[in-house]
């Protein structure tokens, strides 16, 4: 269905090639994974798959890609649009038209598809993705789920052979993409069509794949059934590690083949006491640092949160979780001070942040909003800093540097904050945010686009500024990085707060929220592959 | 579209005349059938900003007049007060500045006033009535690219609003207040470069999903149907010019209009020729349509051959000061457009079921006066999901279509 001879492609503005000899067979009615770390040439991938790259994106690509026996160099990608259907990472910026019906068959018109034909395939696609209850709704209105399942109806109403999906999860909560993963797994199943999707999170994909496509960071590819690719892959899911610690062969993919195998492990483990979930409390910190009381944030008539009570101490990790649009952002926002705030109050060493200039606010509320770029706008990391240590008290010192070194070593002051990777720039603005030396930190969904290396970076940095003695809020959707590194959960739903309590209790208790190894493991107590080890090197 | 040429229609009646009371009565039925005819889209509850536009520009009209335009030889005039008088130097000769402000002066500048007002809340109506993404649609095939980047740019507004509104609050997180010389560069940046990404996000989308699939066209048939739309475009703004502004003839306007309609049209036939799409559920066009849309012409054609309206009636004068006559033809012509308040059908309202629902129903915003009834016969029947029932209560919502 798709054969790649020899491809290489090179960006204009760089001499190293992003795929480099890449042979590459995709056969028809498969489930392919492109896994790889962030930034090696994924999506370059993808794109050349419908004739984007080079056609759109520029660049030199060397050796043939056939799509469906058409090959990309003669066909460009809206020429391909009835063979391949492409869907970027953030579908809502692809949306052309206003309402989800026009949408849908917007691509028809295009290609000229007679109107009755158009009129019957629309209705077939709000069935086939469940939904039609959603026909008349505005695009803007959708909420993230839902515009990913339209953005794959969007492209398949021209019935191509191939769907191409990038990161089409990563934004989402936990319900949602199992919804989208839902629909996925239904057009391979029952229309029989080739699907490519590249995900970061695998312990969502991992197990519904045929095949499994690495990227390296050398531009080379290397591909093979899953649990082979997996068992050495240099990203793998938890349920994965899980499996290489114990030594199963083949290494379990699923959730449910690894719990068929657990069954000695868990009777190993059945006395050994559950380690501690993330690390030795570090007891001398544990004073108040914030407390708010009834936060109300409303937005029109709409109340995004209604009365919630949070309390902070030094030297915690609070995971802040909940669907997309419970309140998680507005509710950090309000911490700050910088976002609205209908009643309620905040204190932060006798201080409301909202009451005082934001100067101020910042030494005691650090926040890392979901688009950290925003933050940026100036041309070098070095200047960025040098600004930082400027907004901060002391414009001598090069405070933000070393806090820079510390927390992303490495790091060239010469680069243009834009061409960071995620990690990168999330590190940067942390950064800059803590040069105001703030005892509380909130960090709304860092993890969004991070790879599992990205990620345990940032559980390191969480950690430090833990022992520090600050407190750090986290909102995320991601089950496996709270399990790793937060001591309380608190979710969110519709404005108030559901749950809160010690990790352990809130996730394993909720069956959406529950890590793979607790899973597998029920019912002992275990969160994290790090904790069956060291229960295992306890036992033996 | 319908609506669009009932809104025409009457804006080139307002064009032919500045009798106040026609004007009046012309915004009267213009407010009428807006009122009764409109969708719960968001769209359609700006009428009131074009009214208060309206107003904005008949006491900007006014007060230049009395201020910049007081009469020098207000002989046989009747003063109503007098601003002191500001001498210019000789090289602003010709502008006054104060002086005495005259009845006449200030009702002919209220009266002009009143035509622009009334202009402008035609454009409103239109908008009001229909949605004006779906206007777009009826565009021919050749000028298809220039309906998509309109529909673009119309919803790139709000994004570009969310998105400085993100950016200045992040701007915040940073409490930058020491660098007021930075702030605008702090804000422009992130926002376009927010903005470009999005925009090639949205191309890269556009492009791989069959945007500009064009049949083969040669250079000379492009060559050929650039040239006819350019001079087709020129004759249709003589034309227009022509037409509205009373003091040119009706002889230049019409040869000029009719012209430049043709041309327009060859090339908008040879440049659709070359392009195949397709339209998915295009608004029907039925009595309904027709009728609205002749509702709209007729007024304008009455006053353009001017039938048993005398030119007095259309354009009193101030100087001598009377008062405007009204001409009996004008008033019936002009209320004849307010006809569509009934004859068109209302509007579909969707049972809104909380706030996520849409507000109307798409059938109900389609050209304005396609809806329910037209719904029966066309391919859509199977539309399960909206209960589309008028809202009992609504002013004129139950109305039968006769």
């Amino acid at each position: 269905m798709i054969s790649f001879e020899r491809v290489s492609v090179t960006y204009s503005d760089s001499t190293r090639a992003v795929l480099d000899g890449v042979d590459l067979e995709i056969e028809e009615g498969q489930l392919a994974l492109v896994i790889g770390r962030t930034g090696v040439g994924k999506s370059t991938l993808l794109g050349a798959m419908n004739g984007l790259v080079p056609h759109f994106t520029g660049g030199v690509l060397a050796g043939r890609v056939m799509v469906d026996g058409k090959e990309t160099r003669t066909h460009k990608p809206r020429e391909l649009a009835d063979v391949v259907g492409v869907v970027g990472q953030d579908p809502a910026s692809g949306f052309v038209t206003d309402t989800v019906e026009e949408e849908l068959a917007y691509v028809m018109e295009q290609l000229a598809v007679a109107p009755d034909i158009m009129r019957k395939r629309v209705e077939e696609m709000l069935d086939l993705l469940g939904i039609a209850e959603l026909r008349d709704r505005p695009l803007a209105q959708l909420s993230g789920g839902q515009s990913q399942r339209v953005a794959i109806g969007s492209v398949l109403t021209s019935h191509p052979r191939i769907l191409v999906l990038d990161e089409p999860t990563s934004a989402l909560d936990p319900t949602a993409a199992e919804e989208v993963l839902a629909s996925i797994t239904r057009l391979v199943h029952d229309l029989g069509m080739t699907v490519v999707l590249a995900e970061h999170r695998l312990e969502r994909v991992v197990q519904y794949a045929d095949r499994v496509i690495e990227v390296m960071a050398d531009g080379t590819v290397r591909e093979g059934p899953p649990a082979l690719m997996l068992g050495s892959a240099r990203v793998a899911p938890p349920v994965v590690e899980l499996g290489r610690l114990v030594g199963w062969d083949p290494v379990p993919l699923s959730v449910r083949d690894a719990r068929r195998e657990a069954g000695p492990l868990r009777a190993m483990l059945g006395d050994a006491p559950v380690p501690d979930p993330v690390r030795p409390v570090t007891e001398p910190a544990r004073s108040r640092l914030l407390r708010a009381r009834n936060i109300v944030v409303r937005y029109g008539d709409v109340v995004a949160v209604r009365g919630v009570d949070v309390d902070l101490t030094g030297g915690e990790v609070v995971a802040l979780m909940g669907r997309n649009g419970s309140g998680k952002s507005s509710l950090l926002w309000a911490l700050q001070g910088s976002g609205p705030r209908q009643s309620g109050s905040v204190d932060v060493h006798g201080v409301d942040p909202k009451a005082v200039p934001p100067p101020e606010a910042r030494s005691l509320v650090g926040l890392v909003p979901q688009t950290p770029a925003d933050l940026l706008y100036l041309d070098t990391v070095t200047d960025e800093l040098d600004l930082a240590d400027q907004e901060s008290t002391d414009p001598s010192s090069s405070y933000a540097r070393s806090l820079l070194d510390r927390l992303a070593p490495g790091i060239s002051g010469d680069t243009h904050p834009r061409d960071l990777s995620e990690g990168q720039r999330l590190a940067l603005v942390l950064a800059i945010q803590l040069t105001a030396a703030p005892q509380v930190i909130l960090l709304d969904e860092p993890t969004r686009g991070l790879d599992y290396t990205a990620k345990r970076s940032l559980a390191r940095i969480v950690q430090r500024l833990c022992s520090d003695g600050c407190a750090i809020v986290i909102s995320t959707h991601d089950v496996e990085f709270v399990a790793g590194c937060a001591d309380r959960v608190v979710v969110m739903a519709a404005g108030d707060i559901v749950a809160d309590g010690a990790t352990a209790e809130v996730l394993v208790a909720s069956p959406a929220f529950a890590p793979q190894v607790a899973k597998i493991l029920a019912p002992l107590g275990f969160l994290t592959v790090e904790q069956v080890q060291s229960a295992l090197g306890g036992v033996g | 579209m319908a609506w669009w040429i009932w809104a025409v229609g009457l804006a080139a009646t307002a064009g032919r005349t500045t009798n106040p009371v026609v004007l009046l009565l012309v915004l009267a039925v213009l407010g009428v059938v807006v009122a009764n005819r409109r969708s719960e889209a968001p769209w359609a509850r700006a009428f009131k900003y074009y009214l208060v536009l309206a107003l904005t520009v008949i006491t900007i009209r006014v007060v230049f007049r009395s201020v910049f335009g007081g009469d020098i030889e207000p002989s046989g005039m009747h003063v109503l007060f007098s601003l002191p008088h500001i001498p210019l130097p000789a090289w602003a000769a010709g502008i006054q500045l104060g002086g005495p402000v005259t009845l006449e002066g200030t009702l002919s500048a209220l009266f002009g006033g009143l035509q622009l007002g009334t202009l402008l809340c035609c454009l409103g109506a239109a908008n009001v009535l229909a949605n004006p993404k779906r206007a777009l649609r009826v565009l021919p095939g050749a000028l298809y690219e220039l309906g998509v980047a309109v529909v673009v740019a119309l919803s790139m507004a709000p994004q570009l609003v969310d998105s400085v509104q993100r950016v200045r609050r992040a701007r915040k997180l940073r409490g930058s207040e020491a660098n007021r010389r930075r702030w605008l560069r702090s804000i422009a940046i992130p926002v376009l470069e927010d903005a470009l990404e999005r925009s090639l996000r949205l191309a890269a989308a556009m492009d791989s999903r069959g945007y500009g699939r064009t049949g083969a066209a040669s250079r000379a048939d492009r060559r050929v149907t650039g040239a006819c739309m350019l001079g087709g475009m020129g004759g249709l703004c003589v034309g227009a010019y022509g037409l509205l502004d009373s003091s040119t003839g009706v002889s230049v306007g019409f040869p000029a209009l009719a012209a430049g309609a043709v041309l327009c049209a060859v090339g908008l036939a040879l440049g659709s020729r070359r392009i195949r799409r397709t339209q998915y559920r295009p608004d029907p066009w039925r009595l309904p349509e027709w009728l609205v849309s002749v509702s709209g012409l007729l007024p304008a054609g009455a006053f353009f051959v001017g039938a048993g309206i005398p030119a007095r009636g259309l354009n009193p004068s101030a100087v001598p000061l009377e008062w405007p006559t009204v001409p009996l033809v004008a008033v019936v012509a002009v209320l004849v457009a307010a006809s569509p308040a009934l004859i068109a059908p209302p509007p579909v309202r969707s049972v809104a079921t909380g706030r996520a629902r849409a507000p109307a129903s798409t059938s109900g915003r389609d050209s304005g006066s396609g809806s329910a009834v037209d719904l029966g016969p066309a391919p859509s029947g199977e539309r399960t999901d909206a209960p589309a029932a008028p809202r009992a209560g609504g002013v004129g919502a139950v109305r039968a279509v006769p």
